[in-house]
């Protein structure tokens, strides 16, 4: 039986101790004298979280299929065993061989959002690993890191040997070869990272200097050797149905976030909205086969257990193949005793009837995402959702028996006005007024429920609000009053609810977001102090991150409620995501001009993605009216 | 029908608590494809029952679950295809049909037998066969049990059917009622063992192996004693 790094004592004070003991259902072990090379992949947030995260089971499940390679899994410790870690000095483990993390050759990291750069850090103290990438020998793994959080890592460039941007799936046998090439010829740390760096979608921040102008923006970022690249690509999966897919995802014992076999059906959105991140960064939108899909599903179920299975995409509505899938999981779930758990779909007629056949409509709830609350304002946004649709879709949905809406919107949007935020208040009431009018009262079960939540929205980059300034706390909350006042005013106000979210992290989010590499000593200090799981608002301390700001002299409106110039140059401008920094000006100027844009299905806009040459960027149009 | 499925559970499973075993079963008898009935309803769930959860930090060789299925296939081969689901410190033991009016395995357990060793250098002094046989000699055993809300003391002895100490003079071997109205926790024994003994108890030191689940064939004044198993046959 494996040894576990934590003893009992320590494992039954714990909560929840099976987060640290691993020996899952398809966890993967393998002789350590048989593997070049050792990989810890960390999702560096609470277990049940990162055992969620798809990205990390498709590489988990990659790297393990690569015979010189063994991916085990890492992820931070809880407050209340990190504070035993620390105090009895034990180093942070692997939870499949409970080998220490820093005699591995690679520590990997993904990096999902802002608010989880303490726990980086947490990582690497725990696993005795020197904070800062130039203090590193080889007696420390390489730490390499990855997801949507690369695409601007300045903010943590000091704690990463390599940023690998892009799509893990292409790149990382090409990095592992040179790996072991490298150690074969005993070259330093140095000269593997300077190798590397030469690799398509690595960057190694060490080797990049920034000069600034007086102002605090930058003047130049440049390689310090002439053989690195100035300009980053992104690394992406042209075909996203021949490639890695885990069949035998790990199974926790506990009860995970997303406890359920997970088809991803497409990546990439070809809607454009402004304020999406992952909308840009994702281009172009590429489908995976249905065919191979339902091999998937049905071998993904078998080899798990689960007892769910959902289907996961930026924009589910927007496969083509979708009709036909879903179709044939409702066949097969049935006899099977699986529950299909569906993504937000577009409200319609189809989507209506086939969440009829798999939710219990009592229980289940329909949600749609207008994110503003007026048509001006969503056309700035570029959310082609009109109301028109949103109360048909809702009529639709109240006559086939749904009772409770769940909307979600946004505060503080570029250009947003008192009237835009009333329309929030306006838009709910109306769709509960739909509902008195749909339904006889003698067919009604109950009264209407409406739920509208907003979120305080936070510019990102490689977005065209990548130059919008963000709004203050006060500025945020003033909002939220202001809705809930509106919300108060309406006749059908007892049906709806409001929800709004905690203005102080998303000030904070928005720092990190399109922060710089003055940030990291930030990050460091806060960490230091005591900050970490941040994302958790039980354990976040905005006093510590606000003092601390204030004792680096970083002046925190610099970040946020700044206006950018159209020619600055960002931190991430290095970094070269398909869509190009003119599409996403030009497009920035159209929001402020209230003018929408076609999404990629209808027409081509020129973002600069086709260069991929793959998905809809070759392939036929077919819809010529937005739906 | 209903079998009735014998498991035991060591190592890092003694980490996983009672409710995730059960979803662990759950998808293990899926993966298995075994065919097991389903209650009726929007989401059917599988028709299974625990006989008694196991602490955690506990290890069992006598854990039992009951299972509704539709389909009888051997019972030998049911073992095996779970056995080949199952991850390193699960093993099934035994599968048996039951007669048509078995009670539910919770219903019926009425027992249960544990055996207690120390972690190195928890042993004390005065473990010997005198003083485990004087602690069980005793007519009553007061004791103070604690629940989530109140406090009760009342005497143990009645429910505690068997005490004594192994050959080896390490291990001890206790029999305790383990009904849901009177289940006695083994560290409730040796608490009360210590104390006879003037001395407190670290549960901690304590290292506890279910060994078996009984139900009662007999009166509750003329106990017979037997495994929750017993009454089920092969097929």
């Amino acid at each position: 039986m494996r040894k576990l790094a934590l003893s009992d004592k320590i494992l039954l004070q714990v909560e929840k101790p099976a987060r640290y003991i691993g020996n899952e259902v398809n966890s993967i072990m393998k002789e350590p004298d048989k593997i070049a090379v050792r990989f810890a992949m960390c999702f560096p947030d609470v277990y049940e979280i990162g055992m969620s995260h798809l990205g990390i089971q498709i590489l988990y499940d990659m790297l393990n299929q690569f015979e010189d390679t063994w991916c085990e899994r890492v992820y931070s410790p809880w407050p209340d065993l990190d504070a035993i870690m620390r105090r009895e000095q034990i180093p942070l483990f692997a939870l499949e061989s409970q080998d220490s993390i820093r005699n591995f050759d690679f520590l990997g990291i993904t990096i999902q959002y802002e608010m989880c750069y303490t726990n980086i850090l947490q990582i690497l103290d725990l696993s005795g690993i020197p904070l800062l990438a130039v203090d590193r020998s080889w007696e420390d793994p390489i730490v390499i890191g990855g997801g949507p959080c690369v695409y601007n890592p300045e903010p943590i460039a000091d704690f990463f040997d390599i940023f690998y941007i892009g799509e893990g799936e292409t790149q990382y046998r090409a990095l592992l070869d040179l790996y072991k090439n490298c150690r074969h010829q005993n070259l330093s740390r140095e000269e593997f990272l300077k190798k590397a760096a030469q690799l398509s979608g690595m960057y190694v921040p060490q080797f990049y200097e920034v000069n600034y102008q007086e102002d605090g923006t930058i003047k130049s970022f440049v390689p310090k050797f002439a053989e690195l690249p100035v300009m980053i690509t992104k690394e992406l999966v042209t075909d996203l149905t021949n490639t890695y897919y885990p069949e035998k995802p790990v199974v926790p014992f506990i009860k995970c976030t997303q406890d359920r076999v997970v088809l991803e059906i497409q990546r990439g959105c070809t809607r454009g909205c402004r304020f999406c991140q992952a909308g840009q960064l994702y281009r172009p939108v590429r489908e995976r086969d249905a065919a191979i899909l339902k091999e998937y599903a049905l071998k993904m179920l078998n080899n798990t257990g689960y007892e769910e299975i959902s289907l996961s995409s930026l924009s589910s509505s927007d496969y083509s193949q979708l009709e036909d899938l879903v179709n044939f999981l409702i066949e097969n779930c049935h006899e099977k005793k699986v529950n299909i758990s569906l993504p937000s779909l577009r409200i319609d007629a189809f989507s209506l009837d086939v969440m009829k056949k798999v939710q219990d409509i009592k229980k289940s709830s329909l949600t749609f995402a207008p994110e503003a609350g007026s048509q001006r304002l969503r056309n700035v946004i570029n959310k082609g959702l009109t109301e028109e649709v949103i109360l048909n879709g809702a009529a639709l949905a109240f006559q086939g028996g749904w009772n409770r809406v769940k909307l979600y919107f946004m505060l503080g949007l570029p250009t947003e006005t008192e009237e835009d935020i009333r329309g929030i208040a306006e838009l709910s009431n109306r769709i509960a007024a739909v509902y008195y009018e749909t339904v006889p009262k003698e067919q009604r079960n109950g009264k209407v429920q409406i739920v509208s939540s907003t979120s305080f929205f936070v510019p990102k980059p490689f977005t065209p609000f990548q130059w919008a300034p963000q709004c203050t706390k006060e500025a945020f909350l003033e909002k939220a009053y202001l809705t809930k006042n509106a919300i108060k005013e309406q006749l059908n106000q007892k049906s709806i609810k409001y929800n709004w979210h905690e203005a102080d992290a998303s000030v904070m989010e928005g720092i990190l977001a399109r922060g710089d590499r003055k940030l990291c000593k930030v990050i460091l200090a806060a960490y230091q102090k005591g900050c970490i799981f941040d994302a958790w608002s039980e354990y976040y301390k905005n006093d510590i991150w606000l003092e601390t700001f204030a004792e680096c002299g970083i002046d925190i409106a610099f970040y946020t409620t700044r206006e950018r110039a159209l020619d600055e140059i960002f931190p991430w401008d290095f970094i070269d995501c398909g869509v190009s920094k003119n599409f996403l000006k030009q497009e920035w100027q159209r929001a402020l001009l209230e003018q929408t844009t076609p999404n990629c299905q209808v027409q081509c806009n020129g973002c600069g993605a086709t260069k991929f040459q793959c998905g809809i960027c070759i392939a036929p149009r077919t819809k010529v009216v937005e739906a | 029908m209903k079998l009735r499925i014998k498991f035991s559970k060591h190592g890092v499973l003694k980490f996983i608590g009672h409710l995730d075993v059960m979803r662990y079963f759950q998808k293990a008898i899926r993966r298995a494809e075994i065919d097991i009935a389903y209650s009726t309803g929007f989401s059917p769930h599988q028709i299974m029952s625990f006989a008694a959860p196991l602490g955690i930090g506990l290890e069992s060789n006598g854990e039992y679950m009951d299972i509704e299925v539709n389909s009888l296939t051997a019972s030998t081969q049911i073992l095996e295809t779970l056995n080949s689901q199952m991850v390193d410190g699960i093993q099934i033991l035994e599968v048996k049909l039951l007669p048509e009016n078995a009670g539910n395995a919770m219903a019926s357990v009425a027992a249960a037998s544990y055996s207690i060793c120390f972690r190195e250098g928890c042993q004390p002094q005065f473990l010997n066969q005198e003083t485990v046989k004087a602690f069980f000699a005793q007519p009553e055993i007061i004791v103070t049990k604690q629940t989530k809300r109140s406090e009760s003391t009342f005497d143990m002895k009645p429910s505690l059917y068997a005490f004594s100490l192994c050959q080896d003079n390490k291990t001890l071997l206790l029999t305790v009622d383990a009904s849901s109205s009177g289940n006695i926790k083994p560290s409730l024994v040796m608490k009360a063992y210590f104390e006879r003994n003037n001395s407190v108890l670290d549960t901690y030191s304590l290292l506890i192996t279910r060994e078996e689940t009984y139900l009662n064939l007999g009166t509750a004044e003329n106990r017979k004693l037997e495994p929750l198993g017993f009454i089920g046959s092969d097929y």
